[in-house]
């Protein structure tokens, strides 16, 4: 489906430019309104990130959590529904694919991988499914249902973290037949934690592209989204597209968990508050407006950004919070893209 | 100097979409006071050419002036400012806003700080007595029909200002009542010294109202000529470049089998109401029926049913002996039906997705558009440039958005992917519905030839002419209930009109018979 193949490539990609560009200069404004220099602090950024093989790899790790985030938003926002409940989800499959991992640890390394992303998957996909369910055949909103079932997921979490499969505030290690690591890749970025999940994120790219483009569900889904009324006239079910979506949806975000889980931190632990990477990730599809690839470069750009964050602090004296501010003026310029076209078509970038 | 009479004149304007030129070189002048007709097929470039004046698009190239200045038009709200207002083909309103509301939109009347809503109504009122464009200024858009959004849309541009009113296919959506109503508004702001430019298809409008007429043919003009020196047969000539036949050519009817079965149906509006109320209705193979009605009658709703839309209160429905009461649009379509439904953006296209993909938006998970779950795009391709070179469907390319094709190739686009569905039973509610004289004789013969094939066509249409043409059979609708069915030979237009007010059959033929003796008594 090529919604936008009227417009060129450039102009497409003139807006998340944009957002971009006026993002990190709004976060200049406020660095230079509090008194620090901003040249100093994007230098440390990228200087940190881009000189280091070790904390570009810690930077893939972060993007390749994104990547699955990302693109479990888009493909419900593509189906005309706004998956707010992408970290619960998210969490979920954390939490599954860690007692899951918890509880077999003799199984082969070449069946338990599979099998733990797949658990991860299964929980994604059931958490979300709840909200598409109620959706589908009861009309709530899920965006009401996945915000609630965000809290519920947190409490969830937190509790079988410290009372029923770890204690105090953390699991313990899953077992190595879980282990994600490939040498290659540890190999590559001096040993960071950068695991199979980053191929695996690279195939989803791919296959979100082939479903949302090929396949008979994606035509669907996009039908459902584009003009509800008429899909149903076509003869769609909208209920199955509500349903299928947020499966989909809820999968994909809980892969992104068991790969959190098992890949990343091979641990839980009780978090403080819903996972930044929901969010995060509703952040980056919306960069990489609805478009794979758009939402695998998004992915790559916060994933610099938060680890190049951690050297803003001690090489230019800018406290970690800011980042945040850099990332959110993004996201609102992003937000904003409608007033970024129109000076675009000001300044004359684009014509009609 | 000469010019100093126009008040709007457009030269050489050329414009460009990509590598298609929808608007070559046209001159186009506007004098004050008049009523200027823009004539043309469909996809000819009227709507591409009254954009520009309305400030949507900017020219490629061509020069704009209004009373005599040179003018860039590069927004909606310019044009505002030079005093242009444009009704677009398909409405611009705001569903969850009020009239006022909406008509306010941009033009709030303040009130240290506050929105003066007050005010505003009372200027509506104003207005609208003035003009005898009734609207209910508190009503939500959402719950109006289409001829009061259009009366609202005219007072939008009126409440700004305007002096010069672009109407872009205004009748295409009104009942012949509203449609009248419409034409003595028109006169009464020319008379005011107003300009009005109106888009139409409808040839006997542009002789009841305009002064002159441009006609666009491709993107180019033919020519403008004096309204009153030409007749219609000459202006349609001049926009087809060929000879219409005005009249639907068909050989008797030869009905056969019972495809249609309705029996008692009864179907609730949105608001509970019964808005079909025990309606039983067959068609057979072989036959057109006609369903005439004033609007609001229950025809939508009954079509509705039909497909599967809306839910079936109480009664049945067969499909070649089938019951398909409460089933699933799709196992509807799937029973051989096919639908050109009334409301060609809400139910008939998906406007953001691709022509190419719209002409398979109901067969796409059959092969051979689709094979194990993934579609197939080159049949896909073949098989909407097929149909989009066999029903003459004119655009730029079919992997553009639905959105960017003209509002008559839109509908030719549904038509094409029904019809050659090929169903038992075609239903095609307001088929013809702002397309130009050319396309409208080839969707009849098209309808005809289902006919002829063997196939049932249930034509729902308020345009009488329409439908005494096409119809073999034509059954009224008045009150959610069929008043009569009438054999289309042996009707006419005032019986049907009188049946549409809720006359019966019996009132009628006394009516009739007490003309006929009327005019006996006069003739001696
Ligand atoms: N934004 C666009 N991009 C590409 N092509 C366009 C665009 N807008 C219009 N066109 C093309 O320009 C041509 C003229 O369109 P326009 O809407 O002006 O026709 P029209 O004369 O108003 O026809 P109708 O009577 O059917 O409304 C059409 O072929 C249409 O496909
Ligand atoms: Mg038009």
């Amino acid at each position: 489906m090529n919604q936008i193949k009227s417009k060129s490539f450039l102009e497409t990609a003139a807006v998340p430019f944009f957002s971009i560009l006026f993002g990190f200069i709004l976060g200049a404004i406020v660095m230079l309104a509090f008194g620090y220099n901003p040249l100093a602090a994007y230098e440390a950024l990228f200087v940190g990130v881009f000189t280091n093989r070790y904390f570009f790899g810690e930077a893939l790790v972060q993007a390749t959590v994104l990547t699955f985030t990302g693109l479990a938003f888009a493909v419900a926002s593509r189906a005309g529904f706004f998956n707010i409940g992408v970290a619960g989800q998210f969490l979920f499959g954390w939490l599954a694919s860690v007692t899951f991992a918890l509880a077999f640890p003799s199984i082969p390394r070449i069946l338990m991988v599979p099998l733990v992303l797949g658990v991860g998957m299964i929980a994604g996909s059931f958490y979300a499914g709840i909200a598409g369910f109620l959706r589908a055949y009861f009309g709530t909103s899920e965006v009401i249902v996945t915000i609630m079932l965000n809290h519920t997921m947190l409490l969830i979490s937190n509790y079988m973290t410290n009372f029923v499969i770890g204690s105090g505030s953390k699991t313990g290690f899953v077992g190595d037949n879980t282990s994600l690591s490939v040498k290659f890749l540890s190999d590559l970025t001096n040993g960071s934690r950068l695991n199979i999940g980053f191929i695996l994120a690279i195939i989803f790219v791919i296959l979100y592209k082939i479903f949302m483009d090929h396949t008979v569900r994606g035509f669907e889904l996009q039908a459902v989204g584009l003009n509800a009324e008429a899909a149903r006239y076509a003869g769609m079910s909208a209920k199955r597209n509500i349903i299928v979506s947020m499966l989909i949806s809820g999968g994909v975000a809980g892969i992104g968990g068991a790969i959190q889980g098992i890949g990343t931190f091979k641990y839980l632990f009780t978090q403080s508050s819903i996972p930044s990477q929901g969010f995060d990730g509703i952040a980056v599809a919306l960069l990489g407006m609805g478009n794979p690839y758009g939402i695998f470069a998004s992915s790559f750009l916060f994933g610099i950004l938060k680890q190049g964050a951690t050297f803003m602090p001690s090489q230019a004296g800018v406290p970690n919070e800011l980042v945040d501010v850099v990332i959110a003026s993004i996201i609102f310029f992003v937000g904003a893209s409608y007033i970024i076209r129109i000076l675009m078509k000001k300044f004359g970038f684009s014509k009609d | 100097m000469e010019n100093i009479e126009n008040v709007v004149e457009m030269n050489n304007i050329t414009k460009i979409f990509g590598n298609f030129t929808a608007n070559e070189d046209i001159n186009f002048h506007v004098r004050k006071g008049e009523i200027h007709a823009l004539l043309g097929e469909n996809g000819a470039g009227k709507s591409t050419l009254m954009n520009m004046l309305g400030g949507v698009f900017e020219p490629t190239s061509g020069e704009i002036k209004v009373r005599g200045e040179k003018v860039v038009i590069d927004s909606p709200d310019k044009a505002d400012e030079l005093g242009i207002g444009m009704v677009h083909q398909h409405f611009m309103l705001v569903d969850k806003f009020t009239v006022t509301e909406n008509i306010m939109l941009g033009r709030e009347e303040h009130n240290a700080g506050y929105i003066d809503t007050k005010t505003a109504e009372k200027r509506i009122e104003e207005l609208s007595n003035r003009y005898g464009l009734s609207v209910d200024p508190r009503a939500k858009v959402e719950d109006i029909t289409v001829g009061m959004q259009q009366r609202t849309e005219i007072l939008k541009a009126l409440y700004k200002g305007s002096e010069i009113l672009i109407l872009d296919e205004p009748t295409a959506v009104l009942t012949p009542q509203e449609i009248e109503e419409l034409m003595n508004i028109i006169r009464a702001l020319a008379a005011e010294g107003r300009s009005i430019i109106i888009i139409t298809h409808k040839l006997d409008e542009i002789k009841a109202v305009a002064d002159r007429c441009t006609v666009i043919r491709r993107g180019k003009k033919t020519g403008t000529v004096n309204v009153a020196d030409t007749t219609q047969q000459q202006l349609a000539d001049m926009m087809v470049g060929r000879a219409v036949n005005f009249n639907v050519e068909k050989g008797p009817s030869h009905p056969g089998d019972v495809i249609l079965d309705v029996k008692d149906l009864v179907v609730e509006d949105h608001r509970g109401l019964n808005a079909v109320d025990g309606t039983s209705l067959q068609i057979r193979s072989g036959e057109i029926l006609g369903l005439a009605g004033i609007d609001g009658n229950g025809q939508s709703e009954f079509v509705q049913a039909l497909s599967g839309m809306m839910p079936v209160k109480s009664g049945t429905i067969h499909l070649k002996g089938k019951n398909v009461t409460n089933m699933t649009p799709r196992e509807i379509t799937e029973s051989g039906y096919a639908h050109i439904p009334e409301d060609r953006h809400l139910h008939g296209l998906i406007l953001d997705m691709s022509l190419e993909k719209n002409m398979v938006l109901q067969t796409y998970y059959k092969e051979p558009f689709s094979k194990n779950g993934f579609m197939q795009d080159k049949e896909i391709k073949d098989y909407a440039l097929r149909l989009i070179d066999e029903f003459d469907v004119r655009m730029s390319s079919e992997e553009n958005p639905a959105r960017d094709l003209s509002g008559g190739n839109q509908q030719k686009a549904i038509i094409a992917r029904e019809i050659d569905r090929d169903p038992d039973l075609l239903v095609a509610a307001q088929p013809t519905r702002g397309l130009d004289v050319g396309a409208i004789e080839f969707i009849h013969k098209r309808l005809v030839e289902q006919r002829d094939k063997g196939k049932a066509v249930l034509l729902m249409s308020f345009e009488l002419d329409e439908i005494l043409d096409v119809s073999d059979r034509i059954a009224v609708m008045y009150e959610g209930k069929i008043m009569a069915v009438v054999d289309a030979k042996e009707t006419n237009e005032n019986e049907l009109g009188l049946l549409m007010a809720g006359s019966s059959l019996e009132d009628t033929d006394s009516k009739k018979y007490e003309r006929e003796e009327k005019m006996t008594d006069e003739s001696n």
